[in-house]
């Protein structure tokens, strides 16, 4: 076999390049830092100029993307930005994931809606570190000067027209130092080749043919599939049980009782409960059917919906919490005037991605805990498996498969410690499956959310105050028993950053203890907190006999950067600084009227048919949504368009930005329309998508338009900012036409023509 | 235990399992055909769709004992060289996100132009209304559907 010559080479790690901070963690990338032989993840006979980027003397290039992949491209968009700066041929590439290693690739927690936030201007500079390698290369061959020598298209030409390929260059260019950064020039906007440009998922071909490898897919031999009966209450325990029935299951090979934790569980520690190993799916699920258990339920035995929710809404009758407040909006609300005073409830919602949690453990023969997982956060799965498992992190090996979705459950290492536990104990290769009912029943549901809104309109129609009492669980009481209701940081997702210039304004929190797993669900608190305001805000303009969208524009009121780190104690901006991604009414005012005139808003419709407006920015994204109803046809909700218009900054593959809107105005819909998880004696009473229901074809919005500003801004995130403005926009379209009000999700259609 | 042979994507196969065993665990555990995919187990999703004798199934749902002579089709049976009308749609519209769901969906669609070649917006919005979406593709899949269609005749 011919031995394939290495290239570019001789990093030092000097070469280290900064990539800025998110919230606290400073990120340090790779970019100068080579692999060591032992931890080389391309083929041994490559070369890597950095950890990111691989050629070989073929010209055929390797670009490790190192952020998991769910359906959010992220797989194929960060290499697209690496080929382009590198002026590499994409059709010449080949895209491998990393394993877990944050020291190597900087941050890998695929969460937040960061990936092209964060990696954007980093993966750039992975690119072009390379481009200017190859053209040194050229340089130092032909004895000329480097400001001769230009690469493009996967080739390094000379002024005087003679040219070398990429791959004729891979072994010159291995024998160079790596520039230093000052050195290394982006392109200009205009000389973009894939940014900015449609490109098709790496995984297409994959994907449609049945070739892909889920958590759920993965293998290896002599493997043994595990499940685990869990307490139907989080943080209860086993009392007794009895697995003689269990046993005698053909195939089940060792029934035993895994220790969990009480509550508040945190994040990552196991639930335990009874765990059944078998020799395949099948007698797994029937030797755990054959389970007899005695539960000791724990604390929360006394979850209950309804009256939780009673609760929550007799403690809006006092004072809270102040997050925010200026002015003196109690002395306000009692003046003379109209007083509008409503409450708004989203329920716990479960992610239910359509791959169930599932994760491959075994320890091999030199003792390392290899997995093989579907993970939002590799690191955080080593850290865990390391400090519950009582070993070194770096025996931790975090392979990363396709995620069949993530949505926020997959960030949470729970299931991926069960598969090394259960390896452990058995000494087995471990393939643990969650079963839809486990994922409902167990999952770290969404915050449910009551928000009670006062507002006063005065004589002269102007809104003069605003008082919000959000009664909400907090994520943080899943970890911690002293977290008993939200704080500022979580409530920063749509509340205590609400832009409007109203000058008597009090945001509050109330206590509202966290009874069951809480965790981060695609937008998470921005759900419920822009159900709450956008519906108030449409009833604001009712009251006001106003334009919706001209009743918005009087709530923003100018153009200005808000302060809110000055105004909110504890705010926070998506980890960002607000001096690098700043609050700016200008650009949210400008998608929504961006996305009023794209839709048309205000045309004239037939009875039964009407449009809902809301505007929000979530995850340093600013969205407009204009939503069309159809309600003519009795009990049936028929969504013929959606518009949205969306501020992202710099878009980098267009059609995948399209695809995660029309995706997430179905993600909202599920909520709007279909989803709740609530709770009778501390457990979950759905338990699979017959009663869990998600949107499905016949819900779904028939057309979603997606209007994209044009920016040379930083470039944010498009994961999750479909979701939050589609709820209330939808619910205010069903006011405009049926003049029946939303306050409650998932909306109860048969109601609405009762 | 018992023995059956069944036939898979043309090729007898041989296996040996609990009578009760769904064709799914049959296929993803005992034949390594991992390209249909497991969402719920009660028939609710449709990931887990192939086609026997050339409609939909939910392979989560039929027990081996129940499959006889049966010519079951999988993902990897749709096609030698991805070229199925519906695969060609599904590449062309760019549907998939996570993928997860695909196959099956694929697999519905597939089996819904096999007995409807033209069917109306509202037929594929009923055909395909057991097959669940949670990355919310269902714009992508409908319009590829009306793409294979519109070659098929």
């Amino acid at each position: 076999m011919k031995k394939e010559i290495p290239i570019i080479s001789k990093i030092d790690r000097r070469s280290f390049l900064k990539i800025g901070t998110v919230g606290s963690a400073g990120i340090l990338l790779g970019l100068g830092v080579r692999c060591t032989p032992s931890e080389k993840i391309l083929d041994p006979a490559w070369f890597e100029p950095n950890v990111f980027v691989g050629l070989n003397e073929k010209g055929e290039v390797t670009i490790i993307a190192h952020r998991s992949e769910m359906g959010q491209a992220v797989r194929t968009s960060l290499p697209t930005i690496v080929a382009d700066e590198m002026e590499a041929d994409w059709s010449k590439v080949k895209v491998k994931q990393s394993v877990g290693d944050e020291k190597k690739y900087g941050n890998q927690n695929t969460d937040g809606s960061f990936t092209i936030r964060m990696f954007y201007e980093p993966m750039r500079k992975v690119g072009a570190t390379a481009k200017l390698m190859l053209e040194q290369a050229a340089a130092k061959t032909w004895g000329v000067n480097v400001s001769e020598c230009k690469a493009k298209n996967h080739k390094v030409s000379h002024s005087s027209g003679k040219s070398l390929t990429f791959g004729e260059l891979a072994q010159a260019a291995s024998e160079l130092p790596v520039p230093d950064e000052s050195l290394i020039k982006l392109k200009k906007q205009s000389e973009f080749k894939y940014i900015g440009k449609n490109q098709k998922i790496v995984d297409l071909a994959d994907i449609v043919t049945g070739n892909t490898v889920y958590g759920m897919d993965a293998k290896i031999d002599g493997m043994k599939i595990a499940m685990i009966s869990r307490c139907p209450v989080a943080g209860g325990k086993v009392k007794s049980f009895d697995k003689s029935e269990a046993e005698k299951v053909p195939g089940v090979l060792k029934v035993y009782q895994m220790e969990g934790v009480s509550f508040p569980t945190g994040f990552d520690k196991v639930l335990g409960g009874i765990v059944v190993v078998a020799e395949n799916t099948w007698a797994a699920i029937k030797g755990r059917e054959a389970l007899k258990i005695d539960w000791e339920y724990g604390i929360n035995r006394d979850y209950n919906t309804d009256s939780y929710n009673a609760n929550l809404l007799k403690a809006s009758n006092s004072n809270g919490t102040i997050l925010r407040e200026n002015g003196e909006v109690k002395k306000v609300l009692n003046k003379k005037g109209k007083v509008l005073d409503e409450v708004y409830t989203v329920p716990h919602l479960a992610h239910a991605q359509m791959e169930p949690p599932a994760a491959l453990a075994y320890f091999d023969e030199t003792g390392k805990c290899q997995i093989q997982a579907p993970t939002q956060n590799p690191r955080w799965v080593r850290d865990a498996i390391a400090s519950q498992l009582e070993m070194d992190r770096e025996n931790v090996i975090v392979n990363i498969t396709l995620l069949g979705g993530g949505f926020g459950r997959k960030s949470k290492p729970d299931f991926v410690v069960e598969a090394a536990k259960i390896a452990k104990e058995t000494g087995e290769k471990i393939k643990l499956i969650w079963t839809r009912e486990d994922d409902i029943q167990h999952d770290f549901v969404n915050a449910s959310g009551m928000h009670r809104i006062k507002v006063a309109i005065d004589e002269n129609n102007k809104v003069t105050a605003w008082n919000q009492h959000g009664m909400i669980p907090s994520i943080g009481g899943t970890a911690n028993p002293a977290a008993k209701q939200v704080g500022a940081g979580e409530m920063s997702q749509g509340m205590v950053d609400m832009p409007f210039d109203i000058p008597n304004l009090c945001l509050e929190t109330h206590e509202a203890p966290t009874k069951t797993r809480v965790g981060w669900l695609r937008s998470v608190h921005n759900i419920h907190n822009a159900f709450a305001i956008h519906t108030m805000v449409d009833e604001i303009a009712e009251a006001r006999g106003m334009d919706k969208v001209q009743n918005y524009l009087d709530l923003i009121g100018g153009d200005r950067i808000i302060p809110f780190d000055k105004m909110v104690t504890g705010f926070s901006n998506y980890g960002e600084d607000l001096a690098n991604y700043p609050w700016d009414t200008a650009r949210l005012k400008n998608v929504l009227k961006m996305v009023a005139e794209k839709a048309n808003y205000g045309k004239s419709l037939p009875t039964g048919k009407a449009q809902g407006v809301t505007v929000h920015r979530s995850f340093l994204t600013y969205v407009a949504c204009v939503i069309e109803v159809d309600l003519t046809e009795k009990g049936k909700i028929r969504i013929p368009e959606v518009h949205y218009a969306v501020d992202c900054g710099r878009v980098v593959n267009p059609d995948r930005v399209i695809s995660q809107f029309e995706g997430g105005a179905n993600f909202a819909a599920s909520g709007a329309l279909r989803s709740a998880i609530t709770f009778k004696d501390g457990a979950v009473e759905q338990s699979n998508f017959h009663d869990y229901q998600v949107a499905r074809m016949t819900d779904s919005p028939e057309k979603v338009f997606v209007h994209l500003v044009e920016s040379d801004e930083k470039p944010t995130g498009v994961g999750e900012p479909p979701v939050p403005p589609f709820a209330p926009a939808l619910g205010n379209a069903i006011f405009a036409a049926l003049g029946k009000r939303i306050r409650a999700l998932p909306i109860e259609a048969d109601k609405l023509w009762a | 235990m018992a023995a059956y042979t069944i036939n898979v994507n043309g090729e007898d196969q041989k296996v040996e399992v609990d009578p009760d065993t769904p064709i799914l665990w049959v296929l993803r555990d005992h034949l390594q055909m991992i390209g249909t995919k497991f969402g719920c187990g009660i028939a609710q999703c449709g990931a887990c769709t192939i086609h026997a004798n050339g409609n939909a199934i939910r392979s989560c749902s039929l027990p081996i004992s129940a499959v006889g002579d049966m010519k079951l089709t999988t993902i990897e049976g749709l096609s030698k060289e991805k070229d199925h009308p519906i695969q060609e749609a599904w590449l062309a519209h760019d549907v998939p996100q996570c993928g997860y769901c695909q196959a099956g969906q694929m697999m519905s669609a597939a089996a819904l132009l096999n007995r409807n070649p033209s069917p109306t917006d509202e037929e594929i919005s009923s055909a395909m209304n057991g097959n669940i979406c949670r990355c919310g593709t269902y714009i992508r899949i409908h319009a590829a559907i009306k793409t294979a269609s519109q070659k098929l005749s």
